[in-house]
């Protein structure tokens, strides 16, 4: 066993399946001689060469556009970007082009796209967001959100050997906080698809994925200290394809649930989920289905515009007290 | 530059009766192929256009009439194993790919054989085998995807080469712009065709660049521009080879400009009234099939009878093509909900369609 943080067992996952899988390459702005603007592939262009590390100009349709072609021709290609607010630069080529090619042409596209994603770094508006919701409207993408360090290693794992083009949010908070002590052999993989319990609970359920786990959990111990609730938590990893089964069976265990994301309200994840409890699971609940998320803003930069915008732990136990009294 | 080179000797008068050298390295046998993939492109349109005006198209027609030589002559500059993709307007470049009329009506009348099982509409499909990639809507797009596929050649030290195809339109985006950058940069085997037909949609070339010409673009990406006839099909077989054979021997990308001319609307229900009638009159005159043919008749190189024999075959080949498109079934309703992803293969119904 080692400890690991969340940033070294993401890049031990790519590693591994870089060493397994000569199929395997990576792409992206500054990921070869700097090694990611993170670092998260530090030392790998020394040890795969030029042809596996990719330096790209600055340019994330070509990144996005260059690992469909190479995938569709067997390849399994990881574009990294920078920062994940830069997808949007490739929400032509991830939405138009690579999300239907399966459907409408018969055309594999088992490309990996990552990126630090999230706020609470004081980063701004273009290097803060979360543009899960912008991807799940579509058809075609999976979407995962490791929280752990045991997750971040066996997702990416997941990912680069998924026959379907997965999107990989990295939460940035997370890279360095959080740490894990990983078996050193075996194959570590976390199935895409299946939520996790982090913590086990009777009263009320909190369903929620990426950095928010780590909030929730600190709100549930909060609430059992304070309140005696027994608050379970429910960490999604996989947005798309949603885990259902998860969500209603902690919905029958608890009969009250809130979601909690980072992501800004309107439109946001905790809309449709709340919209899958309503049409599969309304008998069971026994209170309405509450949200935290951030405000509908630009994520700001000044601390205390961020801070106030975002979700916090007080702002989760305040909205599970008010659940909790139905 | 002319006027200080040394004197030409005059060619030498071919002996009478005998035919003159055909050029670029081509035979006899290839000559007739290209006559065959273009005769084919336009008869092949003009039966779509017949069922299309019997409604039998779903959605729209898109011709290529006048541009055929565009297509058929590049290519034919590709050996089997290369990869090319197509825009709206290269039925003929996906014909010599291999790509079959029976397919093009299939695709056309959305039927369940289609090579998309009627998922998407006209000449929007690939093979890999065969070496074609099918285009979306999104122009520029496929510069990209084919730098990505180039990519893969190399990285697997496989001897192909790429082809795309973009408009004189396409060449504004910023996927066209960021693919060409990537591959330019990289040295990959790509070929870029921008056909230059004067349109885009309803838009003159000349709002759609100030460059006075595209080819001028080429030199912002540190790459070769070569400008051709795009109406004469042996001289577009000749500057895309010379492209295609400096892609495979590690040379890079070649930008090639092809000007022609768009004689139909931008689709079929497109009446064109934006394009001054004299200027496709004028066009009309440069038609690619009947230049191709003055100048097989002129040298000697296939005869009539031969290019009849041809035509009679294409005409067959449709025949039995149109008769069993036409007879098959749109797809299976509940066939909509495979195939998104590889896993899970079949999205649940929604709950009220469940039967």
């Amino acid at each position: 066993m080692a400890e690991v943080t969340f940033l070294e067992a993401l890049r031990e996952g790519l590693r591994e399946e870089l060493l397994r899988d000569e199929r395997v390459f990576i792409l992206g702005e500054d990921v070869g001689a700097y090694g990611g603007a993170f670092k998260v592939t530090e030392g790998f262009l020394k040890e795969f060469g030029e042809s596996r590390v990719i330096d790209t100009p600055i340019a994330e349709a070509a990144i996005v556009g260059a690992a469909a072609g190479a995938a569709h021709m067997g390849l399994r290609p990881v574009a990294e970007m920078q920062f994940i607010d830069f997808i949007s630069c490739a929400y032509d080529m991830l939405t138009n082009y690579v999300a239907t090619a399966r459907y409408r042409a018969g055309l594999p596209t088992p490309i990996v796209v990552r990126g630090p994603s999230g706020g609470y770094v004081r980063g701004g508006p273009f290097h803060s967001q979360n543009p899960e919701a912008a991807f799940l409207h579509t058809p075609g993408l999976k979407i995962v959100c490791p929280a752990t360090a045991s997750d971040a290693k066996g997702l990416i794992k997941a990912a680069i050997r998924d026959d379907d083009p997965v999107l990989y949010f990295e939460h940035k908070y997370l890279y360095r906080r959080i740490k894990e002590n990983l078996p050193d052999e075996g194959d570590l993989i976390t199935p895409i698809g299946k939520a996790r319990t982090a913590r086990e609970g009777k009263d009320l359920s909190i369903i929620t994925y990426s950095a928010m786990v780590w909030k929730s959990l600190e709100a549930a111990e909060q609430l059992e200290k304070e309140d005696g609730l027994g608050v379970e938590v429910i960490d999604l990893r996989t947005l798309l394809p949603m885990d259902d089964e998860a969500i209603f069976a902690t919905v029958r265990k608890t009969n009250k649930v809130m979601i909690v994301h980072e992501d800004t309200r309107t439109g946001g994840i905790a809309g449709e989920i709340t919209a899958r409890i309503n049409e599969s699971a309304f008998e069971w609940l026994d209170g309405p289905v509450l949200r935290v998320t951030a405000a509908d803003v630009p994520l700001p930069y000044a601390p205390t515009l961020e801070d106030y915008v975002l979700p916090q732990t007080a702002d989760v136990v305040a909205v599970a007290r008010r659940l909790a009294a139905y | 530059m002319a006027s200080r080179a040394p004197a030409a000797a005059p060619p030498l008068a071919p002996a009478p009766g005998a035919a003159p050298p055909i050029p670029a390295g081509l035979g006899r046998a290839q000559l007739a192929d290209i006559y065959y993939y273009l005769r084919l492109t336009r008869s092949l349109e003009e039966r779509l256009t017949n069922l299309y005006r019997q409604s039998k198209v779903i959605g729209g027609l898109f011709r290529s009439l006048g541009q055929e030589a565009d297509s058929v002559g590049s290519a034919y500059a590709l050996e089997k194993r290369d990869f090319l993709s197509p825009l709206i307007r290269n039925l003929g470049s996906m014909l010599v790919k291999g790509a079959t009329p029976l397919q093009i009506f299939r695709q056309y009348m959305a039927k369940a054989e289609s090579p998309t099982r009627g998922r998407e509409l006209n000449i929007h499909f690939g093979d890999l085998e065969k070496g074609y990639l099918g285009q979306i809507s999104h122009l520029g797009d496929m510069v990209p995807v084919l730098a990505g596929v180039a990519l893969s050649f190399r990285m697997r030290r496989e001897d192909r080469v790429c082809l795309v195809y973009v408009g004189d339109g396409a060449t504004s985006t910023g996927a066209f712009h960021e693919g060409i950058n990537f591959a330019a940069v990289q040295r990959l085997p790509l070929v870029c065709i921008v056909e230059n037909n004067g349109w885009a949609y309803s838009t003159r070339t000349s709002k759609q660049t100030a460059v006075r010409l595209l080819v001028e673009k080429a030199a912002g990406y540190g790459v070769p521009g070569v400008r051709a006839d795009g109406n004469d099909v042996l001289a577009v077989y000749e500057v895309t080879k010379r492209a295609v054979d400096h892609a495979r021997n590690g040379g890079g990308v070649t930008l090639i400009e092809l000007v022609t001319y768009r004689r139909k609307g931008h689709a079929e229900h497109d009446a064109q009234g934006y394009q001054p009638k004299d200027e496709i009159a004028e066009w009309e005159k440069h038609d690619p099939i009947e230049r191709y043919e003055r100048q097989l008749d002129e040298t000697g190189w296939m005869s009539r009878a031969e290019r009849d024999a041809i035509q009679e075959r294409i005409a067959a080949e449709l025949d039995e093509a149109v008769t069993v498109a036409e007879n098959e079934p749109f797809p299976a309703p509940e066939s909509a909900l495979e195939g998104v992803y590889g896993e899970p293969a079949r999205i649940a119904p929604l709950w009220y369609r469940e039967s």
